[in-house]
């Protein structure tokens, strides 16, 4: 049940073409910025979005001229889409139904499934009776009962609030993993992402831009859109040893040498803000001044303009002894065992 | 409320219930009695509740279909056959008559072939009034399911079909209990207006006690000769039309 596509979609001033493998039981998380055709490419997976080119195999057998019903691909959408007139049951159900299985069998296999996503109580209600977190499991219930051969899961937890959203998400992980298919779940929360994915495949503008497993996407990004979503400053130029030489003249010394065209990257916890220029140790010291500053966990998230641009994170109380408001003019330092470099 | 609004609102209130209360003043109520169970107006009471009823079935079955047609599917000239659909609506219900006689009658484009064929003659018989009340009736029924197909998801239908259903399947397990309201609401309407009908009918079917002489053609033809069995047709067709949708309204068409 392994899965191999390759999506090429092309509409006035947007093209998707994007190369997509999963081995079965495997999670691929298709992560993106909102526009980067994540959608677009779950879409003609299922075959309700036609490829303009490319293929889409699953299990050594071409799908992309088959109608969305012959295809066995279960999606579970964003806003689920549960059929609003029937019961959760029988929801669960009609796709059992369709594959002609009788009435008392499918109803007694979608109860089983909501037995297992743990619903069994509220077989008999209506889609608008339940909470966003019950209607989400009914519609991974809905998918599951169908056999799918491949799972989709559009922005699976988008619609939930926090609290919700953290239960959910640690079941429907559990859920995933005892799912023979391959999964490929479209999200633009990196949580999301690492937390219920084997491999991460990173769209921008309709083209992977990075793939790998949680552990090296988190720690050497390669766009700033990555960089952002895993809470690293990241720069990009030339290594000569230990200096990075930055585009607009600004250097960074690291701890590691590197030679060549390079990423440096270190978290914004890493960066440290002084009124006046810090005497002493730390090789990479420069003058700073404050564009914004915003609550971030138990943090403050400081943005910065100057030789080089950067985030900061604070506690409160070092944000108030140094006055930090957006135009303040402060100094700004990082280790340099705290730069990491990593070849480009 | 400005009187600009508040005036003619009045107005137009009164003018429509002013001509109901007209046939309640006016009616023979020490008669009446005996004259409801006059054998001709049961007989085009219940002819016109069964040819009202025959239409709606013939629109539902053709017009739901024709609406998902237009709704839910594009082809070159769907816009042109849309405003063939609500011909109908706008054509005057004796040309239709008239239209329907060149098509169906005797000597017409379809008549002769289908008497030839299957023995079956439209016109002057009661299938002749179903089809002129249908002909008329149907594309109110197919306004009002388009209407309600074009605000429903059809991306209920895309989860259908990615749960194996093929797209009639969805249509018939998802789309229609959907839209169920909206063609309940076009079935009445439809009724209400095959159960009215009068120029195509009399045009297509003619004017027979008991085989086509619906309601509305008896009050017509009792005008000319004794105006309170008008009154009384009329008070029974506008006291069964008038129940038969308040009860619907309630089960069906109630938001």
């Amino acid at each position: 049940m392994s899965l191999d596509a390759h999506l090429v979609v092309t509409h006035p001033g947007f093209s998707l073409d994007v190369e997509l493998t999963a081995a079965p039981g495997e999670v691929v998380a298709l992560l993106g910025p909102n526009g980067a055709g994540k959608t677009t490419a779950l879409r003609s997976l299922a075959g309700l979005a036609a490829l303009d080119d490319g293929h889409v195999t699953l299990d050594g057998v071409r799908l992309d001229d088959e109608p969305p019903e012959n295809r066995r691909i279960g999606v579970v959408f964003q806003d689920y889409l549960l059929f609003p007139h029937l019961t959760a049951l029988d929801n669960v159900a009609f796709g059992p139904r369709c594959r002609r299985v009788p009435r008392r069998q499918a109803r007694d296999t979608a109860r089983e499934w909501l037995e297992r996503v743990g619903l069994a109580e509220h077989v008999r209600k209506k889609p608008r009776q339940l909470s966003g977190g019950q209607a989400q499991r009914v519609a991974l219930a809905r998918a599951l009962a169908a056999e799918p051969k491949l799972l989709l899961l559009d922005e699976p937890l988008a619609a939930l609030d926090a609290r919700t959203r953290l239960d959910t998400r640690s079941a429907l992980r559990g859920h995933l993993t005892s799912f023979p298919g391959a999964t490929v779940l479209v999200t633009h929360d990196p949580l999301d992402a690492l937390m219920l994915a084997d491999r991460l495949v990173i769209i921008e503008d309709g083209r992977i831009v990075q793939s790998g497993d949680a552990a090296t996407i988190t720690a050497q990004p390669r766009t700033d859109y990555v960089a952002r979503l895993v809470g690293l400053n990241l720069y990009r130029g030339r290594a000569d040893g230990t200096t990075v030489l930055l585009p607009d003249g600004f250097s960074l010394i690291t701890a590691v040498p590197q030679e060549g065209a390079v990423f440096v990257a270190f978290p914004p916890s890493a960066v440290s803000l002084f009124a006046a220029r810090p005497e002493g140790s730390p090789r990479n010291t420069w003058p700073a001044t404050v564009t914004s500053v915003a609550r971030h966990g138990d943090a403050l998230r400081i943005e910065l303009t100057g030789p080089l641009a950067v985030a900061a994170d604070v506690t409160p109380a070092a944000a108030v002894q140094l006055e930090l408001e957006p135009g303040r003019e402060v100094w700004a330092t990082v280790k340099a065992t705290e730069a990491t470099a990593y070849p480009a | 409320m400005p009187p600009a609004l508040a005036i003619p609102a009045i107005a137009g209130l009164v003018f429509l219930v002013l001509p109901l209360f007209g046939l309640l003043w006016r009616a023979p109520w020490s008669t009446l009695p005996e004259r409801l169970t006059e054998p001709g107006i049961l007989a085009a009471l219940r002819l016109s509740l069964l040819t009202a009823t025959l239409a709606t079935a013939v629109s539902l079955v053709l017009g739901v279909p024709l609406a998902w047609l237009l709704a839910r599917t594009e082809f070159p000239g769907r816009r042109f056959v849309r405003a063939l659909v609500t011909v109908p609506l706008v054509l005057p219900p004796v040309v239709g008559g008239v239209a329907l006689l060149l098509v169906f009658g005797r000597r017409g484009l379809l008549g002769g072939w289908l008497d030839a064929t299957f023995g079956v003659s439209l016109p002057f018989t009661t299938a002749g009034v179903v089809a002129a009340e249908a002909f008329v009736a149907m594309p109110f029924l197919v306004i009002s399911v388009e209407g309600a197909l074009r605000g429903a998801d059809a991306r209920y239908e895309e989860a259908a079909s990615t749960l194996g259903a093929t797209r009639w399947t969805a249509f018939r397990r998802v789309t229609l209990p959907l839209i169920a309201p909206g063609v309940a609401a076009g079935a009445v309407l439809c009724w209400a207006r095959a159960l009215g009908e009068f120029g195509a009918t009399i045009t297509f079917a003619g004017n027979f006690p008991g085989r086509t002489q619906t309601m509305p053609l008896a009050v017509y033809l009792a005008l000319e000769q004794d105006l309170d069995a008008a009154i009384v047709l009329s008070l029974v067709l506008l006291v069964v039309s008038i129940g038969i949708l308040a009860a619907l309204r309630d089960k069906w068409v109630a938001p």
